[in-house]
């Protein structure tokens, strides 16, 4: 039987599961909906495993995290109370079974944990960079080259994988927090809500994992200016 | 009337994501962007920042990998006859 979810071509529409209230959604999984259940893969698989990426340590786990995931779900659709929406609900059950993965594998600290930690000091740019004293003290020293609009080179492979690789060494709350907002597009509500934590936090977290995306960029168009 | 000094660029760059995000009060809005008026270099800056998230994005993904999706189904079906 094929289902339809291989849909390539752009002139289809497909049916966002999104635009159906969450509650039928939840009552047409009870039922055992198979359709239903494929369509919300698709449209959340991809973002639900590139998260869970980020708390284990490989891509082949981060699938088995997912898998639990969905279980888990299915298994606790009952509880689903509409309080939240049930993108939110879902990838709580998400963060939840990742973590106790990720400590399974003994590499995860709790979140809560990690976020509590923003109260370090973590400049978005190299102090050495601004004039220390005088009448311009703070301003820029060594200031930021133009790029090209739009740069060419952020939009190849290579750009990508420098921005892949940064991400996956930023620390775990500042990596979460920027793959659900930059990649995926979450809200910052959203985020707050899936990882419990304060709007300042949540900008705190994301403004040090953009400003090292950045200088890791600034970095690399400086190498590749030098080849 | 000036409520406070201008801003440095140390200050500019990290209150970026609080501009980009929405997160200024009006006052500091616009001392934040009467310090892009008189800095290039913050303007740029700003620019990198954009270009920044842009690029991010497209790291998305939108399709899942057919096997993962697969065994997915498996995990429905094998939870329906639970």
């Amino acid at each position: 039987m094929h289902y339809g979810w291989r849909v390539s071509s752009p002139e289809s529409t497909v049916q966002t599961v999104s635009a159906l209230e969450d509650r039928e959604l939840v009552a047409a999984l009870r039922t055992g909906d198979e359709t239903v259940f494929s369509r919300l893969v698709r449209e959340h698989g991809p973002g639900m495993l590139r998260v869970a990426r980020n708390y284990v340590s490989s891509q082949a786990v981060a699938e088995e995290v997912v898998q639990e995931a969905w279980l888990g779900v299915l298994r606790g659709l009952d509880r689903f109370e509409g309080r939240s929406s049930f993108k939110t609900w879902l990838y709580r059950i998400l963060m939840n079974t990742a973590m106790s993965r990720g400590e399974r594998e003994a590499r995860t600290v709790p979140f809560a944990t990690l976020a509590g930690e923003v109260g370090d000091d973590e400049p978005a740019i190299d102090p050495s960079r601004f004039t220390a004293e005088g009448r311009w003290a703070g301003h820029w020293a060594v200031p930021p080259d133009n790029w090209a609009s739009p740069e060419p080179r952020l939009l190849e492979a290579e750009g990508r994988e420098v921005i892949d690789r940064t991400i996956a060494q930023l620390p775990e709350a500042q990596a979460i927090v920027i793959t659900m907002c930059d990649i995926e597009g979450f809200g910052p509500e959203e985020v707050c809500n899936v990882l419990d934590i304060s709007l300042t936090n949540q900008r705190v977290l994301l403004h040090r994992a953009r400003s090292r995306v950045r200088q890791a960029l600034e970095d690399y168009m400086g190498e590749t200016r030098a080849r | 009337m000036k409520l406070s000094r201008d801003l440095t660029c140390a200050e500019v760059v990290e209150l970026v994501t609080e501009y980009l995000e929405g997160g200024l009060s009006a006052p500091e809005r616009e001392r934040f962007e009467e310090h892009l008026g008189v800095c290039d270099w913050c303007v740029t800056y700003l620019e990198q920042m954009r270009q920044t998230i842009g690029s991010t994005g497209q790291l998305r993904e939108e399709d899942l990998d057919p096997q993962l999706q697969d065994a997915l189904i498996e995990v429905f079906r094998g939870w329906k006859t639970e």
